[in-house]
C-alpha cells in the first residue's frame, strides 16, 4: 500500500530586539522586545498559537481520534517548545495529547534550529542531544527520524544519522538533484547500509503550504476530494507531504478554506484502499529502499535555489554566521549558562534569513518575510547584540 | 508626430544651486529622447551675458530655449527675499511679471501642452493655459510646507507650522495646482502631502519619482586632497550635502554627530552646501563641543561635488521634510552608502539605504556607527545602491509624463 506521511515542521525564532551600538555593555537582554511589532517574541507565538497552533492541533486530535488510521508527524525546535511552555501552555498540552494518541511521531533535530552541522560539528551534536533531552521530557519519546534545519542535508549528514543510530533522515526531493528518480521512494544516504532516506514531494506539499490560497493557480481552489486523487495518482511507495506547521491558519488564514481542507483530507485518503496514512518510521519499515541517492553539495528545501544562499549567500550573512561560530571556544571555557544559551539563541537559522538581500533587490519583495523593516537592520541589530555577548565574555573570561 | 512642450523651467547644471534644476535638466533630456520637443523657458537676469542655455542644449536639437529677463530664481524662496528693501526687487511682483511674459511666449508658439515645475512658474503655466486654452500639468517638485517645514521634536512625522508659511507662495502654488489639468508629484510623500495640505482631489495627482543617469550624475576623479589626508590618518567621513537650511536637518545631523563622536573619535562629519542656518550650525557644533569634528566646505558644484561624495563613506540626508532627495541618488550611483529621513519622497524608492526618523538622533547615530564599523554592512550598502540607483533612470521618469501628455492631448 502506498504510503501517505505528513511531517510539519514547528519552530519560531527568538528574534533580536532592535538592539543599538548604545545598548552594548549596557543590555545583556537580546530577546525581550516588549513592542508591538513582530520583534515582540511573545506576541507573535501569541498570536500564532491562537492562530495556527491551537485551532490545527485541536482538528488533528479530533481526527486521530476520529481515525485510527491517520497519522502525522512534527519536528519542534526546541526555542518554540519553551517558548511554548511560557506563553502558549495551552498549545504545548494539545501538542502532548496528539502524541498521547500513539498516532504521531516527533522527529529530531537541533534545539535551536541552527545550521551547526556545517561550522561546528561538536555544537551541532550538543544541540541534537539538548534537544532529544527536551523531547524526552516532554513528550516522553525518543526521536528514531531526524530531519536538519531548513530541511538542510549532504552526504555527510546522512552518515552522521546512520552513526548516531537513527532508523532515517528527511531531505528534499528536489529535481535537478534526483534526475530521473522520483522521490516517492525511500532510498539510503550514498554510503549508508542501514539508515533510509525519505525525500519530500515538494509539488504536492507546496500546493498545499504555498498554492493553496493562490487565485492566480489553475488549480483554485483546492479540495480535499481533488488533493486526495492527486494522492491516488502518483506512482510510488510514498508519498511525503513535508511543510511548514503554520501553513494552517497563519501563512494560510482560516477564511482560505485551509481548516475545512485539512478536516476532510482523511476521509479522502481512506475512499481510496490502496492509500494508507504512515510516520516517517513506519514509512521506512514499509517499504524496502530504492537504491542511493548522492547530494554531495548542500540542498535545502528553500526557495528556486534550494541551497543556503538564503542564510549564508551574502557578505554581511557570511560575516554574521563566521562571528557567531568564532566565540564557540571563549562561549564554552566561560561555562556560564546565560551566555551559552544567548549564544546558542543567536545560532537560530532565522537571524541569517532576516539579512538575505537577494529577494530584497530587483523589485520584489513579495517572497521577503522579516520582523525588520530592511536586512540592514536585522545585520545591524544582530552584530550589535553580538558585541554585547562578546564583552560579556571577555568580563567573564578575565 | 512629435509632442510640442511648452515648458517653464530652471537653470540646469552647471549653474544650478539644487535637485530642482537637475531634475528639469534630466527630465526634459529624457522627453526628447522619447519623442518630444521641447521649447523650453526660464527666468534669467540677462545682465550676466552669455546665452549659455543654447550651449547647454547645443547637442540636443529637439530643445530650443527662451529666456525672460527677469530676477526671479530657483530657491528665490525664504520670506526675506521677498522684501524689497533686501533685495532690491520684489519677489511676488516678478513673479506676476513673469506669468505675463509666460502669457506673451505661449501666444507667439505653436505647442500642443503646457508644462510648470515648481510655483515660481505656474503662474506663467496659467497664464499660458487661459491664453491658448492649451492643457497644462504642474510638476510640484517641492511645496510651502516643506520649505517651512518646523521640526516637531520626537513626533513621528514632520510638523507643520503654519504661522511660518508665506500666504502668497502658498496661494501660487495653490492656484496652479487647481488649474492644472494633472499635477505631477515627486513622491507619494508629496502627493499625499497635496492632497492633505492644498485639497487637490488625489486622482489628480501623479507620482513621478526623479531619476538619475549619467547626464545628472555628479562626474570627476578622486577626492579632494585635504580630505584624502584626512581618511589616510584614519578618519572616516560622514557627508551632509545639500543647503543648510532648516527643511534638510543640518541641526540634526549636527547632533547626531556629537552622538558618534562620543563613541568613536575618529570620525569627521562634513556639511557641504551654504544657507541660512549655516552659523547657527556652527555654534551648535561648538557648543556641543565638536568644532573640530565638524567641517564647512561651503556650497561645491560640479566636480567638487563628486570628490565630496568620492571621500564620503557614508551620506546621510536627515531632512525634515523632504519631496524627493536627489542627492541621495547621486551618492547611490557613486558607491556611497546612504542613511536618509523617513521623511522624504526617496525612502520610498530605495531599498538600499538606511532609513530612520530625522529626529531619532539615537537610530541615525547607531546606524552611522554600525556602518562604519562593519564593512560588509557598508560594502553591501555600496553594491547593492549602485545597482539599485542603475534602474531609478530619467528615462522611466520620462515615460510616465509621456503616458501622462498622450493623455491629455488626446
Amino acid at each position: 500500500m502506498k504510503s501517505v506521511c505528513f511531517y510539519f515542521q514547528v519552530h519560531q525564532p527568538y528574534r533580536v530586539k532592535r538592539y543599538r551600538v548604545f545598548d552594548i555593555g549596557n543590555d545583556p537582554e537580546y530577546f525581550n522586545d516588549r513592542s508591538d511589532t513582530d520583534l515582540n517574541n511573545r506576541r507573535i507565538i501569541e498570536k500564532v498559537a491562537r492562530k495556527s497552533y491551537v485551532p490545527t492541533t485541536q482538528l488533528l486530535l479530533d481526527l486521530l481520534k476520529k481515525h485510527h488510521e491517520m497519522r502525522v508527524s512534527f519536528s519542534f525546535s526546541g526555542v518554540v517548545l519553551e517558548q511554548l511552555e511560557r506563553y502558549a501552555p495551552d498549545a504545548l498540552a494539545l501538542f502532548k495529547a496528539v502524541l498521547d494518541t500513539g498516532q504521531a511521531e516527533v522527529l529530531g533535530e537541533t534545539y535551536y534550529h541552527s545550521l551547526a552541522f556545517f561550522y561546528s560539528l561538536p555544537e551541532f551534536e550538543r544541540q541534537v542531544s539538548h534537544h532529544r533531552s527536551l523531547i524526552q521530557r516532554l513528550f516522553g519519546y525518543w526521536p528514531r527520524v531526524f530531519r536538519n534545519t531548513e530541511l538542510s542535508y549532504r552526504n555527510d549528514l546522512g552518515s552522521w544519522a546512520e552513526r548516531a543510530g537513527y532508523d532515517g533522515i528527511l531531505a528534499e526531493g528536489w529535481d535537478p538533484i534526483l534526475g530521473w528518480k522520483s522521490p516517492n521512494y525511500v532510498y539510503q544516504p550514498a554510503g549508508a547500509s542501514k539508515i533510509k532516506l525519505l525525500l519530500k514531494n515538494y509539488k504536492l506539499s507546496d500546493d498545499v503550504a504555498f498554492r493553496f490560497s493562490s487565485r492566480d493557480w489553475s488549480e483554485w481552489p483546492l479540495t480535499a476530494e481533488k488533493f486526495g486523487a492527486w494522492l491516488s495518482a502518483t506512482e510510488g511507495d510514498t508519498v511525503n507531504l513535508f511543510m511548514d506547521y503554520e501553513t494552517f491558519g497563519e501563512h494560510q488564514w482560516e477564511a482560505t478554506g485551509i481548516f475545512s481542507f485539512l478536516e476532510h483530507l482523511p476521509e479522502e485518503v481512506f475512499k481510496n484502499p490502496e492509500l494508507k496514512f504512515r510516520t516517517p518510521s513506519e514509512v521506512i519499515r514499509a517499504h524496502d529502499h530504492k537504491g542511493e541517492i548522492d547530494m554531495p553539495h548542500i540542498v535545502t528545501w528553500a526557495d528556486t535555489d534550494r541551497d543556503l544562499t538564503a542564510w549564508v549567500g551574502n557578505p554581511m550573512q557570511e560575516a554574521a554566521i563566521k562571528a557567531i561560530y568564532d566565540l564557540e571556544e571563549p562561549v564554552l571555557l566561560a561555562n556560564d549558562h546565560k551566555i551559552m544559551d544567548d549564544w546558542r539563541k543567536l545560532q537560530t537559522s532565522d537571524h541569517f534569513y532576516y539579512m538575505c538581500t537577494k529577494w530584497f533587490a530587483d523589485g520584489d519583495v513579495h517572497a521577503y518575510f522579516s520582523p525588520y523593516e530592511s536586512p540592514y537592520d536585522a545585520y545591524i541589530a544582530y552584530m550589535n547584540a553580538l558585541s554585547d555577548l562578546r564583552l560579556r565574555l571577555e568580563k567573564r573570561n578575565l | 508626430m512629435k509632442t510640442r512642450v511648452l515648458m517653464f523651467g530652471w537653470e540646469f547644471p552647471p549653474h544650478h544651486s539644487g535637485g530642482l534644476g537637475v531634475a528639469c535638466y534630466g527630465l526634459t533630456r529624457a522627453m526628447t529622447s522619447l519623442g518630444a520637443s521641447v521649447l523650453f523657458v526660464m527666468p534669467k537676469k540677462l545682465d550676466v551675458g552669455a546665452p549659455w542655455v543654447k550651449m547647454v542644449f547645443a547637442d540636443i536639437p529637439e530643445i530650443a530655449a527662451r529666456i525672460i529677463n527677469s530676477p526671479v530664481r530657483a530657491y528665490a524662496w525664504n520670506k526675506k527675499y521677498a522684501r524689497p528693501e533686501v533685495y532690491g526687487f520684489d519677489l511676488m511682483e516678478e513673479v506676476l511679471r513673469y506669468a505675463q511674459a509666460g502669457r506673451e511666449i505661449a501666444l507667439e508658439e505653436q505647442f500642443d501642452i503646457i508644462y510648470a515645475h515648481d510655483w515660481l512658474s505656474f503662474g506663467a503655466g496659467v497664464e499660458a493655459k487661459k491664453a491658448t486654452g492649451k492643457p497644462l500639468i504642474v510638476h510640484v517638485h517641492a511645496t510651502e510646507f516643506d520649505r517651512c517645514a518646523v521640526p516637531a521634536e520626537a513626533s513621528a512625522k514632520a510638523g507643520w507650522n503654519k504661522e511660518s508659511i508665506n500666504e502668497q507662495v502658498y496661494e501660487l502654488e495653490k492656484e496652479g495646482m487647481q488649474a492644472a489639468d494633472v499635477v505631477i508629484a515627486v513622491s507619494q510623500f508629496t502627493k499625499d502631502l497635496i492632497v492633505r495640505e492644498y485639497g487637490i482631489p488625489a486622482e489628480k495627482i501623479r507620482v513621478v519619482h526623479n531619476g538619475i543617469d549619467e547626464s545628472t550624475a555628479p562626474t570627476g576623479s578622486g577626492a579632494l586632497p585635504r580630505l584624502r589626508q584626512l581618511k589616510h590618518a584614519g578618519y572616516k567621513l560622514v557627508l551632509f550635502l545639500g543647503r543648510i537650511t532648516l527643511q534638510k536637518g543640518p541641526d540634526y545631523f549636527v547632533r547626531t554627530a556629537k552622538r558618534v563622536s562620543e563613541r568613536n573619535n575618529k570620525v569627521l562629519f562634513v556639511l557641504s552646501g551654504s544657507g541660512d542656518m549655516e552659523s547657527q550650525v556652527m555654534d551648535l557644533a561648538a557648543r556641543l563641543g565638536i568644532s573640530d569634528k565638524v567641517l564647512f566646505t561651503g556650497f561645491v558644484g560640479g566636480h567638487e561635488r563628486h570628490e565630496m561624495y568620492a571621500a564620503a563613506d557614508l551620506f546621510v540626508m536627515p531632512s525634515v521634510s523632504e519631496p524627493f532627495g536627489l542627492s541621495t541618488l547621486e551618492a547611490m550611483k557613486l558607491g556611497v552608502p546612504v542613511l536618509v529621513s523617513k521623511q522624504s519622497g526617496i525612502s520610498e524608492v530605495v531599498r538600499h539605504a538606511l532609513k530612520a526618523d530625522f529626529w531619532d538622533i539615537d537610530e541615525m547615530a547607531n546606524k552611522i556607527l554600525s556602518t562604519l564599523k562593519h564593512a560588509p554592512l557598508s560594502s553591501s550598502l555600496s553594491k547593492n545602491g549602485i545597482r539599485e540607483a542603475d534602474r531609478l533612470t530619467w528615462e522611466s521618469a520620462a515615460q510616465k509624463v509621456d503616458s501622462i501628455i498622450h493623455e491629455l492631448t488626446a
